[in-house]
């Protein structure tokens, strides 16, 4: 019996897996390198990239929720032009397909961040008009269709490689924004970023975190997520890249039929450093015992009611 | 490099009110450690995040390959962990972190604050000298202040009421030490950020090099989430868990 193919193509770049380190949860992939060959993924979103370098927002910047994590990290990144110079070199020599996730303050940065990432031969490029711990650009892009179309149309207009645009949960209506970025030109959709959340301290009565608030991730949110990438993939044409709180196989296999092309794995890893590659073993079993041919049978293939 | 196992508890017990002392058959891992590591220990199903835990001893060279750890119950992790029972397994990621640079023919002035102990207890060489301070007597813990007589020099105790040793704060009997003492290789800190100033302060008026072990709130335990970050005195940030958790007291921004 023929094994199954697990490829998949997101937007023109093929993947040997639907698997993809999710962007600030994997670093630039030295770190757990370091236990695994990374190559079994299909992918790596980098963490997330800032035209100069940006030292993030000061600490408390985790906080535990029942099944999930707050993170207030603030976009901690070298910049631009440091990763291309000293990162990017290692991840290049490496069979997995790279994806670098990009943040800017006004869409001329996005564009001038495609630019470049583009002529560093990245294999595509996530714009991010989702985070939730910056003051300038992120989440005010992610949350008004007209500035979410124009960074993108920028972002496209600049880069030689597929955009794929990561989406903010914090919306009243999702697919709004989806066809406002497809409509600009996205090759493809990622979603969810972080939900926003907040903890307090009972004796101290602080927020835990020092910036208040922060993102939610984790198993907590994967029921929203699954739910909004299923409204996503029924809205738009583009594929979809479905992550938040997917910790196994399962989780992956549940994705896909709610309409992901591909799936990330991101707080996963800090319960389970090698949860990326499980969910690529378990996946394919999962799978093999469904009888496919292919994996990508899966995507969108959930019968609703 | 570190390693993700199951680690067997070979022995569960509490040193006073607090703070419990676990003994793990930590395998391979128990060879890797250097003073001021901590393992990062999976707490329970329901729970998301690891716990990063000081190792306090090890034994990589006896076929156990014992290695214990100490902590105090904070929170709903911790607790889990309080009620785990010889036989039981954990999930253990480890060794992690720099940890301290320890020479055997060193003379350290080590210094640990409650919770901060534990992992002085493995940078003892001959000629140390030992300061251990905890809030109040209850939080003393005698099994290991007895570890520290056996192998230290000399042993100072203090508490900020007063109910155990001299009636004050470490920083004082640094200063004490200091006064009659000449030739440190290093002070080596362990403890809450504010006495960890104090120490470096008290330790800067007599030119002793000082390294303290920090704590934060931490994720991934290997660099790659930016969750444990601590500031520098130069503006950057650096990582409890893979730039530290020890840091010249000089690079770290005390302000903040």
């Amino acid at each position: 019996m023929p094994d199954i193919d697990m490829s998949v193509n997101l937007a023109g770049m093929t993947m040997k897996n639907p698997i993809v380190a999710a962007s600030g949860a994997f670093g630039f992939g030295a770190e757990y390198g370091e236990f695994y060959d990374i190559s079994r993924l299909g992918g790596i979103c980098v963490k997330g990239l800032t035209p100069k370098r940006r030292e993030g927002n000061p600490p408390p910047r985790i906080a535990e929720t029942p099944m999930g994590m707050l993170n207030s990290v603030g976009l901690q990144n070298p910049g631009v032009d440091a990763f291309i110079e000293k990162e990017l070199p290692q991840l290049k020599g490496i069979d997995i397909r790279v994806i670098a996730n990009i943040s800017g303050g006004t869409p001329e940065e996005y564009g001038e961040m495609c630019e470049k990432l583009s002529d560093a031969g990245v294999d595509m490029i996530e714009v991010n008009i989702s985070c939730p711990n910056v003051k300038a650009g992120g989440l005010a892009y992610g949350t008004r269709p007209g500035l979410a179309a124009e960074v993108t149309e920028v972002a496209r207009r600049h880069a030689r490689v597929p955009v794929m645009v990561k989406l903010s949960p914090n919306v009243t209506d999702i697919t709004e924004i989806a066809r406002a970025v497809e409509g600009a030109g996205a090759d493809a959709i990622s979603l969810i970023n972080t939900i926003r959340g907040m903890r307090i301290d009972l004796d101290t009565r602080r927020p835990i975190l020092r910036m208040n608030t922060g993102g939610l991730s984790g198993p907590a949110v994967f029921p929203v997520a699954v739910r909004m990438v299923w409204e996503v993939a029924g809205a738009v044409k583009v594929p979809v890249l479905g992550m938040g709180g997917v910790s196994r196989g399962a989780d992956a296999a549940e994705m896909m039929l709610a309409g992901a092309a591909a799936v990330a794995v991101g707080a996963a890893c800090f319960s389970d450093p090698y949860a990326p590659v499980k969910t690529v073993d378990e996946l394919a079993e999962i799978g093999r015992a469904q009888g496919l041919g292919r994996i990508s049978e899966l995507t969108g293939a959930v019968r609703a009611w | 490099m570190p390693i993700q196992q199951l680690c067997t508890v070979a022995a569960a017990t509490k040193l006073n009110d607090y703070a419990w002392h676990l003994v793990l058959e930590a395998g391979r891992m128990a060879s890797m450690i250097r003073p001021g590591q901590f393992l990062h220990i999976k707490c329970g199903h329901s729970r998301m995040l690891r716990r990063p835990i000081s190792i306090c001893e090890w034994m990589g060279d006896e076929p156990e390959d014992l290695v214990s750890v100490v902590f105090e119950v904070r929170g709903d992790g911790t607790a889990w962990l309080s009620r785990r029972k010889p036989g039981d397994r954990l999930d253990v990621l480890g060794p992690l972190g720099n940890g301290f640079d320890v020479q055997r023919k060193g003379k350290y002035l080590l210094v640990g604050g409650g919770i901060g102990v534990p992992p002085m207890l493995g940078c003892v060489t001959p000629g140390s000298i030992a300061i251990l301070g905890c809030r109040s007597a209850d939080r003393e813990m005698p099994a290991l202040t007895e570890k520290f007589r056996e192998e230290c020099k000399e042993v100072i105790l203090c508490s900020d009421d007063g109910t155990v040793g001299y009636h004050g704060f470490v920083d004082a009997q640094v200063r004490a030490v200091l006064e009659k003492e000449k030739g440190f290789t290093a002070l080596l800190a362990c403890g809450p950020k504010p006495m960890l100033r104090a120490v470096w302060r008290a330790a800067a008026e007599f030119g002793v090099p000082v390294r303290v072990s920090m704590e934060e709130r931490m994720a991934c335990g290997v660099g790659a989430c930016l969750g444990c970050a601590t500031p520098m005195a130069d503006g950057t940030m650096k990582h409890v868990c893979k730039d530290g958790p020890v840091f010249n007291a000089e690079e770290v921004d005390w302000n903040a």
